[in-house]
């Protein structure tokens, strides 16, 4: 197993309402193909150190390797061309672009990304609905879909560019226990299937268990 | 393949919310069609006054003018003394005659020039218009009349008879249509005239003419030229002016100066004789251009709120593109080719409705109080250049107006919202 994620001596701080030390000395490795749940109480940081991990967030101290490459200090316009060809994202409230069908919104990072003609774009992300099992509902204007489907359609769309790492956070966290369920379910299924390498934030210890590897955060410092 | 995504993101937030697009539109068509009536109908105006203007001042005059250059006294030489200073109140100028000397040299060397495309001797004076026992202040101009028609199109501003009958008659005379109203006459009355030397002529009417300026229509006859030298007791080649119109106009301030200097005489180019006028033209532009250019800021604000408002309502979306990938870049371009598409389209309405309401103004009569006014609709010019600026300005507009937001949209930090 290849490490597909280094991080060494992370530190965040807040300034705003006043200093903070969110995260303290943040070191681990993540190999490829893991699925990995991070835990912690709520204020624990887990949210803030999957942010920097993701590169959406570039304020902190320590240093950042994905797949070899050294993300810390990297222009904006570097990191947004990592991020469409290395990860891929789902948030806790699903955002969709409202204005745009299921199949579109699935398609947009491939689009951006631009490797592919618009034609085997729509194949695959039509496939990737289909493994979500939402391909029924693919011209559906994403507005009109169920919060869990939304969530699928979502997921669909982090996997369109073949990323590295998929990132979520709190998948779960605005979902009843049945369609949780199902989305644990998936990330479970590209995992084991797809070999993917899924860092998930979650505060539901049952869903964490499922997960190869536990990481816990305390009042910002690692503990397991 | 970048901008054909950001291009299809735009159209399709452009879509979603229609009315707001439309309405941002409308903002844009309206400042643009203004712009393009406004400025149409000021540059008609000021077309038709030059054109008055010019149907009674030539491109350039030569005249001989009234010296008053008193700075050198035949006083200071007869007291001899360098260290006397010598004060003379009230100089007059000594008798001249102000007639153009060696006229016909002149006259045969200006019609050798290209540029020049009519040439017309004048001799004018000052006379009374013998009306039973009032006497009515005005002046005769002795012309060639041909050449003079030639200079003012003359013939297009007869009310009565033709030029023509001038050269038929030894005593025939053109009369300004004011004036012959005031004097009660028409075509075949004799009138009378006395010069201020005294010496009188009778004119037999030959024609009436109304040249839209009351100053002329009112004081102003045509008789042949030699009438004049006749009734000035002058000889044949006695004339005072010459009025040169130039096959183009613009050439006539340079070409003004080129005569001074050849002939020594004072030669004035139609904008300086008619400053005023030109003034106004100008007053006039910059009016156009100063209502017009609010017009459109005005509907630049309207785009600026509007994209204000469409980044606060997405910022979900452009935190979620930039999550995906999408670079700053490609944020400012989804936004700004909003705006630009909304420019576009405003612009190219605005000229076709600016188009229709120039068009419509053009057909209106004119609402003509007195037949002085030749002008049977109001005047509008139409103009490719107006039309260019205006799309120019409209797009320019909408691309300041959108700049801004999508910039500040470019720089929304895509953590702060996906946190929630």
């Amino acid at each position: 197993m290849s490490i597909i994620l280094q991080t060494d001596k992370l530190n965040k701080y807040f300034y705003e309402p006043e200093p903070f030390h969110v995260l303290t000395d943040i070191s681990f490795t993540v190999d490829e193909g893991e699925f990995i749940a991070l835990v912690g109480k709520s204020g624990s940081g887990k949210s803030t150190l999957l942010y920097l991990l993701s590169t959406l967030d570039t304020e902190y101290e320590g240093t950042l390797t994905i797949k070899n490459r050294l993300l810390t200090g990297l222009a904006q316009d570097h990191l947004a061309k990592f991020r469409n060809d290395h990860i891929g994202f789902v948030f806790q409230f699903h955002f969709l672009l409202p204005e745009f069908t299921a199949l579109e919104n699935v398609m947009m990072p491939a689009l951006k990304q631009g490797k592919l003609k618009r034609n085997e774009i729509e194949e695959k992300a039509m496939e990737k609905l289909r493994q979500m099992q939402m391909h029924d509902f693919a011209n559906k204007p994403s507005a009109k879909l169920s919060g869990g489907q939304q969530q699928r359609v979502a997921i669909a769309r982090a996997l369109i560019n073949d990323p590295a790492i998929v990132m979520a956070d709190e998948p779960t966290g605005n979902l009843d226990s049945a369609n949780s369920e199902k989305v644990i379910e998936i990330f479970e299924d590209i995992s084991k299937n797809n070999g993917k390498t899924i860092i998930m934030v979650t505060h539901d210890n049952d869903f964490a268990r499922r997960a190869n590897r536990i990481i816990e955060l305390v009042d910002g410092k690692l503990v397991r | 393949m970048g901008f054909a995504v950001n291009f299809s993101i735009a159209k399709t937030h452009l879509l979603s919310r229609k009315k707001q697009s439309v309405v941002a539109t409308l903002g844009v068509t309206f400042g643009i069609a203004m712009f393009i009536l406004m400025i149409s109908f000021m540059k008609g105006v000021n077309q038709f006054l030059q054109d008055t203007m010019l149907s009674s001042t030539p491109d350039i005059h030569i005249y001989n003018d009234v010296k008053t250059d008193y700075s050198f006294s035949v006083a200071g030489d007869y007291f001899k003394d360098s260290n006397a200073s010598v004060i003379v109140y009230h100089p007059k100028p000594k008798q001249i005659s102000l007639n153009i000397k060696n006229a016909d040299a002149i006259l045969a060397d200006l019609k050798k020039d290209p540029v020049i495309g009519a040439v017309s001797p004048l001799l004018s004076t000052q006379v009374f218009y013998n009306y039973g026992p009032v006497q009515i202040n005005g002046f005769i101009d002795g012309v060639h009349i041909n050449e003079e028609a030639r200079l003012y199109s003359l013939e297009d501003k007869m009310v009565q008879g033709t030029t023509q009958n001038l050269l038929t008659s030894s005593d025939g005379i053109l009369m300004g249509s004011g004036l012959a109203n005031k004097l009660n006459v028409t075509l075949g009355d004799l009138v009378s005239l006395t010069t201020p030397i005294g010496t009188t002529m009778r004119f037999r009417i030959v024609g009436i003419f109304a040249i839209g300026i009351g100053t002329l229509d009112n004081a102003k006859s045509y008789v042949n030229l030699s009438s004049v030298q006749q009734l000035l007791g002058q000889n044949s080649s006695y004339i005072t002016d010459i009025n040169i119109k130039l096959t183009n106009n613009d050439f006539s301030k340079p070409k003004a100066i080129a005569f001074y200097k050849k002939y020594g005489y004072k030669s004035d180019d139609w904008e300086t004789a008619n400053s005023s006028v030109m003034a106004s033209n100008v007053i006039r532009d910059v009016l156009t251009y100063v209502v017009s250019i609010t017009l459109l800021i005005v509907a630049g604000f309207g785009i600026y709120n509007i994209m204000n408002m469409t980044i606060a309502n997405k910022m979900k979306d452009i935190a979620i593109l930039k999550a995906q990938g999408f670079g700053r870049k490609d944020i400012v371009q989804i936004f700004l080719t909003q705006s630009i598409v909304i420019g576009t389209f405003g612009a190219i309405t605005g000229i076709v409705l600016g188009f229709a309401l120039s068009y419509s103004l053009s057909r209106v009569p004119f609402p003509a109080s007195n037949n002085f006014i030749s002008l049977k609709y109001f005047p509008v010019v139409f103009r490719a250049s107006h039309y260019i600026f205006g799309v120019f300005f409209g797009i320019l507009t909408t691309f300041v107006a959108g700049f801004m937001p999508s910039m500040r949209a470019s720089r929304i930090d895509p953590v702060a919202i996906l946190r929630g």
